[in-house]
């Protein structure tokens, strides 16, 4: 009688356990499917999009001028705008977040890391609309003394306060990176008679390259789809341009722009938010998919 | 000389056994004592290590066999609150002398770790690394000449030869180990420092390494920090041992293992204690 119980107890504990088993992977898989919902979303508006616009015309043009009486669908001055503002970022990040990241992780004594990693994060934590006026107010004027006839809005100062805004996550991404890399590495270096900076540099960075390229490669998604700082520093006139003391809309300027408009629900014009956003995603992800090529084609075993 | 233990009547014999067997004295340490922080980690050790041989730290876990041995490299320089004091000279010369450049000492005094280092790099760049760092290859013919014979020495380059650009974290425990020792040959070190270099190895690839040690000591003064007595016994002349920051004997290492003159040597190596 009794062990009919336990049976019958154990039975009920197993479905217990399964349920909530299913419980998790629901939870697990619901962000799987937001993210599939808004590429459907995204597809599914395109296509409509796509039906009145040629693909090549989109892809191709070299006008972009939706809101024109003579509209033109040529994606590339938004794309040009947003790789040319990323590139100004990663420009500025590089040598600033690779230094910070190697100061922080080998040469930082543990009270000055202490002081200084939190004060970075802050900067994470900085709305972006203020540095976008921060762009706006103070990087172009100061840039206006060393570059005369800088334009108010231009890319160049949007870039590097993008920059500015992404040195966190590179900094203290590489930083995590680095000092995973075991200390027996370390002291093999040293005790061959490296110097610190040698150790750093030769053993320590090329040991971590996986975790410092997915950190770059987290800056690039950042700067990417990021919107304010472009929106109100960098002018809002989509402009094919490799000159970054240009003014220029990005795709994410242009979105906002157009998303804060009296657009009728359904016009090709509104549709064009969805195409533009299409392309967007497509970017960010091969950045993600660039990403893991690296971290598999260097990945370091210790 | 050694001054923590009582003169007997056979303790002049071994001492002169010793003498005959110890080549002239490439390390002197004397009065040596570390401390980390607050706690101090070694007592007053003083020591005499014979050139071109192989002298062993033995003693039970935490009795400051390997803080005595990163004293000869100065790798304690590297913990912040590690502080030596003593004399410690290598060729007379002493290592802890204001101004010393330790990137140079370390040059002289290569390491061998517990646990195989190898870079996440190329068997090739692992062995090119010192040469490259100190600058002692002129050309790329030079640094291949320093990587093939540091391979050699270490008994390794029959096995890797076909992929010498194949990285060094691919290869087995034993031949991590054999690639450090390439590693730390390259740089052209006096004094080789193995801190329990088999610990993490099987018995086949230990044999492979003790033979190498046996075979390394015709040009490099080694010292070994083992935990194994049998392996010691196996490849040192000398052995020191340690127990709770003393240097409790030190000897010829046939005489510390049948007839120890201290108490504790005797219930360490019977396994009393450890």
């Amino acid at each position: 009688m009794a062990s009919a119980l336990t049976v019958w107890e154990r039975r009920r504990q197993r479905l217990r356990e399964r349920a909530i088993e299913f419980v998790l992977l629901v939870a697990a898989a619901s962000s799987v499917f937001v993210t599939l919902a808004i590429v459907a979303v995204l597809i599914y508006e395109s296509l409509g999009f796509f039906s009145s616009v040629p693909i090549t015309d989109f892809l191709f043009g070299t006008v972009w001028t939706p809101l024109f009486s003579n509209p033109q669908y040529g994606i590339l001055p938004l794309l040009g705008g947003t790789l040319l503002s990323t590139f100004v970022a990663l420009l500025f990040v590089a040598p600033i977040g690779l230094v910070t990241a190697v100061y922080l992780s080998e040469f930082a004594s543990p009270r000055v890391r202490e002081i200084i990693k939190p004060i970075l994060e802050l900067l994470s934590g900085v709305p972006t609309v203020v540095y976008g006026f921060f762009a706006l107010l103070f990087m172009t004027p100061l840039l206006q003394t060393f570059i005369p006839n800088l334009p108010g809005f231009n890319i160049l100062s949007a870039g590097i306060v993008i920059g500015i805004m992404i040195i966190p996550y590179v900094a203290s991404l590489s930083e995590d990176a680095m000092r995973a890399v075991p200390n027996n590495l370390r002291d093999g270096s040293l005790a061959m008679g490296a110097t610190r900076l040698e150790t750093a540099v030769r053993v320590v960075l090329p040991a971590a390259i996986s975790g410092v390229a997915a950190a770059f490669i987290l800056g690039i998604s950042r700067a990417v789809g990021e919107t304010m700082i472009v929106a109100i520093a960098a002018g809002q006139q989509p402009n094919l341009t490799l000159d970054p003391r240009e003014p220029a809309a990005t795709i994410t300027a242009y979105i906002v722009q157009v998303a804060l408009g009296d657009l009728p629900h359904g016009s090709l014009a509104y549709q064009t938010i969805f195409a533009a956003g299409l392309v967007l995603l497509l970017l960010t992800l091969v950045f993600n998919i660039a990403g893991f090529w690296l971290r598999h084609k260097f990945r370091e075993v210790y | 000389m050694n001054t923590h233990t009582a003169p007997t009547m056979s303790s002049a014999t071994i001492g002169a056994a010793g003498e005959m067997l110890a080549g002239r004295p490439k390390i002197t340490a004397k009065n040596v004592n570390v401390y980390y922080g607050e706690k101090q980690a070694l007592f007053d050790v003083s020591v005499n290590i014979p050139e071109k041989s192989v002298t062993s730290f033995i003693g039970p876990s935490g009795c400051g066999k390997s803080t005595f041995l990163r004293c000869f490299n100065r790798m304690n320089d590297t913990i912040p609150t590690c502080r030596v004091t003593g004399d410690i000279e290598i060729d007379n010369a002493d290592i802890y002398e204001r101004g010393l450049d330790v990137v140079q000492l370390r040059a002289r005094v290569g390491m061998v770790f517990q646990k195989p280092n190898p870079f996440p790099k190329s068997i090739y760049d692992n062995i090119a690394y010192g040469p490259r760092i100190h600058g002692l290859a002129r050309s790329k013919t030079d640094l291949d000449q320093i990587v093939e014979s540091s391979l050699k020495k270490a008994g390794l380059f029959e096995e890797v030869k076909d992929r010498l650009h194949e990285s060094g974290t691919g290869l087995s425990g034993g031949q991590q180990q054999r690639l450090c020792i390439a590693r730390a040959i390259a740089v052209g070190p006096e004094v080789i420092l193995m801190d329990e270099p088999c610990s993490a190895l099987d018995p086949i690839a230990t044999a492979r390494i003790e033979e190498l040690i046996d075979h390394l000591k015709e040009n490099f003064t080694i010292i070994i920090v083992t935990h194994s007595m049998q392996q010691a016994a196996r490849v040192s002349q000398r052995t020191a041992f340690f127990h709770l920051g003393v240097l409790v004997e030190e000897g010829v290492t046939q005489m510390i293992f049948t007839n120890p003159r201290d108490r504790r040597t005797q219930d360490y190596i019977t396994g009393r204690f450890g």
